[in-house]
């Protein structure tokens, strides 16, 4: 296979494009999500959507993506609705609420669905697609349309950045700054659902939440700005949007929301383990280093105590006595180098050693700085 | 009699069927300190969003400058508790600063150099100038109540709202709000502190509301801030130890809980 032709191939190229736009927008839009701690309500919306789907076709008998798409949004915002009802209304907490209306709305979508398939006429096939994703079903048409969609939600984030930025920080202090924050809310809310929708034809139902919830959890790894968050996690979404539906198209049955979710996991664990200052790698380097540093000073410790017990402070003591005074910390060779190489200890022979003048200078400034913060 | 700036009356404010604020009656005038005070629950923070309309009332009318809140919310500045927002939010001290702006700007438009300069000086006010790129998940409490309070001054109001902003903070932390709030009374400017510090009220303030879902008196400290109403306040929870301390207010009362309300008395 020539993989470098993949690009020129114009049903991949679609398929690519397809699965760029979505991740850009459902990239951008988890991220307020995220920020808000309302990651999950992506997932309620998403399966939230699927008997929006089967009721569109039922209603209208068409295929047309916009149709199902429209319905699926309306679906997905009557779910995010009635979550925010459920937990306005009665005790039930929205964690229960999400889960209620998650699993209601997605049972009673497959129940339509399998109405749909056991139908007579031969147009029924294919709805099924929406629950896992089949990118290779994406044609030029439905790039269209998930770009008439995706497009204008991107611009409408850009242009009320600062709004939705406030609504994600200080919602009361916005409310106090005189925006209407229930109106941001349902705007955001309405550019959530948008969002999932444009990924369902290609990731699915099931799995298109994690479409909100992965890329800006990796994106927070390598970041402290929102701006740039909002950028790495379009950016993180629209790349395994890409590889995930270009690998599922190049091999038969391999459905596509799965492949893409794989992905994207992919790039989260990257981001936990290595991302410079909150990855899990970094923290245990500073940890160790902080180990290291802390041997080090316990080392010249001991050496400046042990200088002090001879008339001699540059009496050379063996490096076994070292070793049980700090018996626990270990390291004591390593740091010993250390010393050395800055020019703090000294050996006479490899066994025996001492601090010298500056050493016994610095370790006797640090017991004294050490005191005075006690 | 100077103008009275705010004028709270028969205000009630109720969660399901339990009063929060019932029929509360107020008023203070212009360029005073005003701290509210009252024991844990007694509705102190929800007197504060009820007035700034962040809660909606059952009953009653609140008036700032003759007239409801949203017509003057551009003359109003506000301080919310430090605890209410996250402070692992991926921005920085000067976007937080510059949030203060935003109200004036209003819709779409962005904050510019001006609004980026008014932010610095803020920051300076707070002795914070040196973070201003500072990513605020590295800031110390104190630090984020200074930024807070930096936040609100670039809103330039004539009546600030703060909510608790001496609660856990450093000492220099605390120096420097006060410094804060009498210069902005020097200028005439009215502030109403949700305060829990009783020991620190005839120091740091000049008016006082108490308050405990009713309100049990509201006034000048030399009259209000007396052993009677704080008993009705903290619902004789409170003995009294000593009446007379240094401070040039004289009035300071020591007070020690004899029961739970400590963490709201410390």
């Amino acid at each position: 296979m020539d993989y470098l032709g993949i690009f020129s191939d114009y049903t991949l190229r679609t398929v690519a494009l397809g699965a760029a736009l979505l991740g850009l927008v459902s990239g951008a839009l988890g991220t307020f999500a995220f920020l808000r701690r309302q990651s999950l309500i992506g997932d309620a919306m998403s399966h939230a959507a699927l008997p929006g789907i089967a009721l569109a076709f039922l209603i209208t008998g068409s295929k047309a993506t916009i149709v199902l798409l429209i319905g699926a949004a309306i679906a997905g915002w009557l779910g995010t609705w009635f979550i925010i009802k459920v937990v306005n209304l009665t005790r039930i907490k929205e964690d229960s609420a999400l889960g209620l209306i998650l699993s209601v709305f997605f049972g009673f979508g497959l129940v339509l669905l399998t109405f749909i398939q056991k139908m007579p006429q031969a147009s029924q096939a294919g709805l099924d697609k929406f629950l896992f994703g089949q990118a290779a079903t994406l044609l030029e048409r439905d790039v269209v349309v998930m770009a008439a969609l995706g497009v204008p939600v991107l611009i409408l984030t850009i242009l009320f950045w600062k709004e939705l930025k406030l609504l994600s920080f200080d919602r009361d202090f916005g409310s106090h700054s005189g925006f209407p924050m229930h109106r941001l809310e349902l705007l955001l809310t309405s550019l959530l659902v948008i969002a999932i929708v444009i990924g369902l034809q290609t990731v699915g139902v099931v799995l298109m939440s994690a479409m909100i919830v992965a890329p800006p959890a990796a994106a927070r790894q390598w970041t402290d700005r929102m701006g740039v968050m909002v950028v790495l996690s379009s950016f993180f979404g629209a790349v395994s949007g890409v590889a995930g539906a270009v690998i599922s198209s190049l091999s038969n049955n391999l459905p596509t929301g799965p492949t893409i979710v794989i992905c994207m996991s992919g790039i989260v664990i990257f981001s936990i383990l290595f991302a410079p200052n909150r990855g899990l790698l970094w923290a245990a380097v500073q940890k160790k280093r902080n180990n290291r540093k802390l041997q080090l000073q316990a080392v010249m410790e001991d050496l400046y105590f042990l200088s002090r017990q001879h008339k001699n402070p540059l009496y050379a003591h063996p490096v076994a006595v070292l070793r049980t005074m700090s018996a626990g910390h270990g390291g004591v060779d390593r740091s010993l180098e250390v010393l050395k190489s800055r020019g703090l200890a000294q050996s006479s022979d490899d066994d025996n050693w001492s601090l010298t003048e500056t050493g016994i200078k610095e370790a006797g400034a640090n017991v004294m700085k050490f005191k005075g913060q006690i | 009699m100077t103008e009275n700036v705010i004028e709270v009356t028969d205000l009630t404010v109720a969660y399901r069927e339990n009063p929060v604020l019932w029929d509360i009656d107020f008023t203070v005038p212009k360029g005073v300190l005003l701290a509210i005070v009252g024991p844990n629950g007694a509705g102190k923070t929800t007197l504060l969003k009820t007035i700034l309309g962040l809660v909606k009332s059952a009953a009653g009318n609140v008036l700032i400058f003759g007239k409801p809140y949203s017509e003057v919310r551009r003359r109003v500045g506000y301080v919310p508790q430090r605890g209410s927002v996250d402070w692992d939010f991926p921005t920085t001290v000067l976007d937080v600063v510059m949030m203060g702006s935003y109200g004036k700007l209003g819709w779409v438009r962005r904050p510019g150099r001006k609004e980026k300069e008014q932010a610095i000086n803020a920051l300076g006010r707070v002795g914070m100038e040196k973070y201003s790129d500072r990513q605020i998940n590295q800031l110390s409490g104190g630090q984020q109540q200074r930024v807070f309070l930096a936040r609100a001054l670039i809103q330039d109001a004539e009546i600030y709202f703060m909510d608790e902003p001496f609660q856990g903070v450093d000492a220099t932390t605390e120096r420097a709000i006060i410094k804060i709030l009498k210069e902005l009374r020097s200028e005439g400017k009215t502030v109403v502190v949700v305060h829990h510090d009783l020991q620190t009220v005839p120091e740091y303030f000049d008016w006082v509301t108490l308050l405990n879902v009713r309100r049990i008196a509201s006034g000048p400290v030399e009259d209000v801030f007396t052993e009677e109403n704080l008993r009705l306040a903290y619902g004789g929870k409170v003995a009294f130890l000593t009446q007379h301390s240094a401070g040039e207010t004289g009035n300071g009362a020591e007070i020690e809980t004899t029961d739970n309300t400590k963490s709201d008395i410390k």
